[in-house]
């Protein structure tokens, strides 16, 4: 076998079902590329070899003994460092949970052992997953693969730049306002938000909670949708998951057809302000969906203007009290000179625990939520997440899925927007309307731009529960532009060369 | 949209829990101002007789049966905790002398 780390998940599944390889090699291919290369890219925050190969090892044994094992078993994935692994450290990138080790397993990582899916390590993330960039890590920021001064993305920019990187095919992310779309965009991948309540939150440590969901990234649209199926399901443990049957997203990756689909071009995103190159692009891969068939119109999302201001309200109210919880009192970081009182105890550990960004958005809600202030800003943003929502739903009696370029821009510099967090919050434009509303959306590589050859997404919007409809879109998307580049567009990487 | 004062910031963390040097006020009052005054957008919005939402599956009350089952153990709990003496969490003195 030629090299084990360029296939995709459905690939390897195919090699590893037949016994051309085993478990254990798949395995060793993906950890020595990382170990060989992450030095540069730094998309992991921990790495365990010795799990993962334990792991792989089981998977050999069960399939030697042809015990049924699922199509991923001995699929290797990376997991972003917020949800919990029992055993394993759990950082949140943030150093008020440094050295914490998680005495229980998040639900999505049990799914993900029950399918026999081996976990290469944890995945670096913006603190509490609060960014857009992953250069709000408290330990260090990861490189995009495609250009290593640029942003891999955020908050899941661990995850998209380990899959971009060929250190894994698989990888989970969480997503409260883009957190999989916007990195999975700016690295040339495929990333899902499935529908809130469609994947259970139990051990998924919470930012937002009204709006968090975790979800798959792959290098294509059918390994994303093998992914989100593993994951997806009711969960008791998680009171908000949906008691549904899980869409049929491997199905409708399949289709390649969107004949007769009626698309929506969200008419509020894009104009001015946003980058040539992404425009360009969006407007290539809407000519695409016209010529394979699809009635493709605009659609006025009026109240998506408003989107930005909702959610920067939302979020960090919640925030500023899911975050309530660390305070050196049972886990995590304490700082005690044994002289202290409890208040100063957890003044002093917040204070050294948690970075700007965090601190920042913790003051935002606790000012939103303070009495004087809360039917101004709380309130009255949750009566606008209603009116978007509604326009939404709405637009859904017209058409079938919304489309809009995922981001306004390809990825940034390193350190260009790390002092301006308007600047950075803007890049979650497109992605905050789908996620106030609740409803899936995903994102899907349509090129690169003119003007600086990174990546450019379109976002596909669904609604609520129908999550397949998108991923049909995304599989005729990628099929159609794949016979057009003869290969994927992550094919046209640069080749990463280690540190010395 | 009213200025965010150095006194502002600091009543903001002493609610919120968050020791901040007198250094970093300025900056967090700057910052904190061009974040507020942006999303004090939302007031533009006429919202009279909206709902608000504050979920987007409009689940409520998921009621399970009350069965004892098998939880952590309180080693395994405690093993993360910052400080523990007698198999519980050890805390500094919350009330003033005894």
């Amino acid at each position: 076998m030629s090299d084990l780390t360029k296939l995709s998940a459905n690939e390897l599944s195919a090699e590893l079902t037949k016994g051309s390889v085993s478990a254990v090699e798949v395995t060793k291919a993906h950890l020595d590329r990382i170990n060989s290369l992450d030095k540069t890219v730094q998309s992991f925050l921990h790495v365990d070899d010795e799990g993962a190969l334990k792991q792989a090892q089981l998977v050999d044994v069960s399939r030697k003994e042809k015990k049924k094992v699922s199509a991923l078993a001995g699929v290797p994935l990376a997991l972003k460092d917020v949800l919990t692994q029992k055993g394993i450290p759990t950082t949140c990138g943030s150093k008020i949970l440094e050295g914490w080790i998680p005495p229980y397993d998040s639900t999505v990582v049990t799914k993900l052992k029950n399918a026999g899916i081996i976990i290469l390590g944890k995945t670096n993330m913006d603190e509490f997953a609060m960014g857009s960039s992953t250069e709000n890590s408290a330990y260090f920021s990861t490189k995009n693969p495609w250009d290593l001064t640029k942003i891999p993305g955020g908050s899941s920019g661990g995850s998209s730049a380990a899959v971009s990187a060929f250190f894994a095919p698989l990888a989970i992310g969480t997503d409260t306002g883009g957190s999989i779309r916007q990195p999975a965009a700016v690295t040339g991948i495929v990333g899902a938000k499935p529908s809130y309540g469609g994947v259970s939150r139990f051990g998924l440590v919470a930012f937002a909670s009204s709006l968090d969901q975790a979800g798959p990234f792959a290098r294509t649209v059918l390994d994303c949708a093998m992914l989100h199926e593993v994951m997806a399901g009711h969960d008791p443990l998680d009171s908000t998951s949906i008691n549904q049957s899980v869409p049929e997203v491997v199905k409708a990756a399949q289709l390649k057809d969107v004949k007769g689909m009626k698309i929506g071009i969200i008419k509020e995103l894009g104009g001015q302000g946003w980058q040539s190159g992404v425009l360009n692009r969006f407007n290539e891969a809407v000519e695409l969906l016209t010529s394979l068939g699809a009635q493709v119109k605009e659609i006025s999302i009026p109240h998506s203007l408003y989107a930005l201001a909702t959610y920067y309200l939302i979020a960090p109210s919640e925030a500023s009290s899911n975050l309530a919880r660390f305070d050196g009192m049972r886990y995590g970081l304490r700082v005690d000179d044994g002289n202290l009182s409890a208040e100063e105890v957890m003044n002093k550990t917040r204070q050294k625990g948690f970075g700007k960004e965090v601190k920042r958005r913790i003051m935002i809600g606790t000012y939103a939520l303070s009495s004087g202030y809360y039917d101004a800003y709380y309130s009255q943003a949750q009566k606008v997440r209603s009116l978007i929502a509604q326009d939404l739903n709405n637009a859904f009696k017209d058409v079938d899925v919304l489309i809009s370029p995922t981001s306004p821009t390809t990825a940034w510099g390193l350190g260009e927007r790390v002092n301006d967090p308007m600047a950075m919050y803007l890049a979650d434009l497109a992605t905050l309307p789908p996620s106030l509303a609740g409803i899936p959306a995903m994102s899907v590589p349509i090129g690169l731009a003119n003007e600086d050859k990174l990546p450019v997404g379109l976002q596909i919007v669904a609604p609520f529960m129908n999550d397949e409809r998108m991923y049909r879109v995304a599989g005729a998307v990628e099929a159609a532009l794949k016979t057009k580049w003869n290969g994927l567009l992550i094919e046209q990487i640069p080749n990463l060369v280690g540190v010395k | 949209m009213s200025r965010i004062t150095r006194e502002e910031v600091a009543n903001l963390a002493r609610l919120a829990r968050l020791e901040l040097p007198d250094s970093e006020l300025d900056e967090y009052a700057k910052q904190l101002e061009i974040i507020l005054e942006s999303v004090a957008k939302v007031g533009e919005v006429t919202t009279k007789d909206v709902k608000p939402m504050s979920h987007a599956t409009g689940l409520v009350n998921i009621f399970r049966k009350d069965i004892a089952k098998e939880s952590l153990s309180r080693d395994e709990i405690l093993r993360s905790a910052p400080a523990s003496e007698d198999d519980r969490f050890r805390v500094p003195r919350i009330l003033d002398e005894e």
